[in-house]
């Protein structure tokens, strides 16, 4: 089914799709296999052997311990792109159902979840993530939760408005005058509606997750050394920036790739999509 | 026997917006009424009303000897099932994401104790139930598959037709069911009504802007105009007596 994507995206001339989709295999192989590809271990210090430069026994030299800093890059990209995805599911898990009762439903019950959804969304999400990550103190579980209660808003906001023209249509009505429950109505004419916009936004979405793990990682409020998360790798390489650069240079490589494929991949979907629909080329 | 009256019915939008102003009138079972007028004289509003899609603030809406009180699920049921509804645009009331078979087979899926006549042997797949239904409004049982986007107008309000009379109802309510399609077609879909009327015994209640598809299809027309009902009227005394003004404007337009 995905060279069929590729096919039908390539002869509509949609590149971002098929970069997206290109970069996305790669980053994927490489969370999946690369560990065991690379025969160092990520947490094995050498102080022998701080900061090398590449060779062929640490392809891409070695970090202020003497750890291997690739093997640290694969382990940290299962980290930090598991993280950023889990974070997005989940937001999406909240999000979307209160979206679409909220918005079906309406009258009072519309009210209160949007004042709540008004209220979170008054606050910059970055300095509301702070603040709940300190409160609850900075690992990489409450980080998760900080991220989660931050964006479930977000899809719970499109997804009303999404409904809000959808049960317009008059096959909703046609629903509900053929005595489907609101829940076979949603299920049946509304959620395949409103699936594709959350698709995309949860593609783009992911990629700044990841940036968001990474920027707390480096501020220190999300992985705790010594987890190899790329932001943390960041924050790690700070101290030895001038003499070794390469110790900042990879990790932002990295998280540069990531957050570009996740958002190639959601411009190429949205154009996918749109052209579907009919709403014109990319 | 009176299948349908509505007594008084008052429907206020907002402060200086009234669709309906005490609206009576009642519907005999088996025959065809016509609900004429322009746009905005309430029609749609009516409609909505009697399928329960909206409530009302006075008056009494009575089914069958039973009153219907609008947003209670219970008796909404049992009522939905006797009231079908086909609306105006042909095109919006089938959802472009589901073939042909499935939007057919909504109705049925809700009342699975229900087994219409049509179906005369036991064990038929979906796809088998909705092929004859098809049939019944006189489309090819391959369209089963096709999806709304691959169908004529003329077709979807066929298909549209189909669904609401699978449940077998004693009233089918008709909002413009015509009003989407081009002149050929809209005769097709009257002469169909017709058709399904006489076979299956239903009620029609025919809404609609255009005086010449109710003079085709009713045998008794009432005129709304602003929410008001202004005159009423047998089809054989269209000419014969003098008419109220404004269903006189609404002949001369339509050039009768």
């Amino acid at each position: 089914m995905k060279t069929a994507v590729i096919r039908t995206s390539l002869s509509l001339g949609n590149v971002n799709l098929v970069l997206g989709l290109l970069l996305a295999v790669f980053i994927t192989s490489v969370t999946l296999i690369g560990g065991s590809l690379v025969p160092h271990d990520p947490f094995q210090v050498d102080m022998g052997n701080r900061l090398q430069n590449s060779s062929s026994i640490h392809w891409l030299g070695t970090d202020q311990l003497g750890r291997d800093i690739l093997a640290r890059l694969v382990y940290g990209a299962k980290l930090t792109i598991g993280l950023g995805t889990v974070a997005i599911v989940v937001a999406i898990l909240i999000g979307v159902p209160v979206g679409l009762i909220s918005g079906y439903i309406g009258g009072k019950v519309d009210a209160i979840l949007m004042r709540i959804v008004d209220g979170i969304l008054s606050f910059p999400d970055f300095i509301l993530a702070i603040a709940i990550a300190g409160i609850l103190g900075p690992n990489l579980t409450n980080l998760l939760i900080a991220i989660v209660l931050v964006r479930w808003i977000v899809y719970a906001r499109v997804v009303r408005g999404l409904v809000l023209t959808e049960k317009q249509k008059e096959y909703v009505l046609v629903s509900q005058t053929a005595n489907s429950s609101s829940l076979k109505t949603i299920r049946m004419h509304i959620l395949p509606q409103v699936i594709p916009d959350i698709i995309v936004m949860a593609a783009i979405d992911v990629g700044k997750v990841i940036l968001l793990v990474s920027s707390f990682s480096y501020i220190g409020l999300g992985a705790q050394p010594p987890i190899p998360e790329w932001g943390a790798m960041l924050n790690d390489g700070r101290s030895y920036f001038q003499v070794k650069p390469l110790l900042m240079v990879y990790p932002g490589i990295a998280i540069m790739l990531t957050v570009l494929c996740f958002n190639l991949l959601g411009d190429g979907l949205k154009s996918h999509y749109d052209i579907r629909r009919g709403r014109g080329r990319i | 026997m009176s299948i349908l009256v509505v007594d008084n019915l008052s429907k206020q939008y907002s402060k200086n917006l009234q669709a309906l102003k005490q609206l009576s009138f009642s519907l005999e079972q088996g025959e065809s009424l016509g609900v004429v007028g322009e746009s905005g004289s309430g029609k749609s509003t009516l409609a909505r009303i009697l399928i329960g899609l909206e409530s009302y603030q006075e008056g009494a809406i009575t089914f069958q000897e039973s009153p219907i009180a609008p947003k209670k699920r219970a008796p909404l049921r049992a009522y939905r099932k006797n009231v079908q509804m086909i609306f105006q645009d042909a095109a919006s009331a089938l959802n472009p994401k589901l073939p042909i078979w499935k939007s057919l087979l909504e109705p049925l899926k809700n009342y699975s104790e229900f087994t219409p006549s049509f179906i005369e042997v036991d064990g038929l797949s979906d796809k088998d139930i909705a092929e004859k239904l098809l049939g019944l409004v006189g489309l090819d049982s391959n369209l089963a598959d096709r999806y709304p986007g691959e169908l004529s107008g003329g077709q979807k309000q066929r298909v549209n037709i189909a669904r609401a009379i699978s449940l077998e109802p004693s009233l089918l309510i008709c909002d413009e069911p015509t009003a989407s399609l081009d002149v050929t077609v809209q005769v097709q879909i009257l002469t169909l009504l017709k058709e399904l009327q006489q076979q299956l015994n239903i009620t029609i209640l025919f809404i609609s802007h255009d005086i010449r598809a109710v003079t085709f299809l009713c045998e008794r027309i009432i005129v709304l105009k602003e929410g008001s009902m202004v005159d009423q009227f047998e089809l054989d005394d269209l000419y014969k007596s003098r008419r109220n003004s404004y269903t006189k404007a609404l002949l001369d337009a339509a050039s009768l």
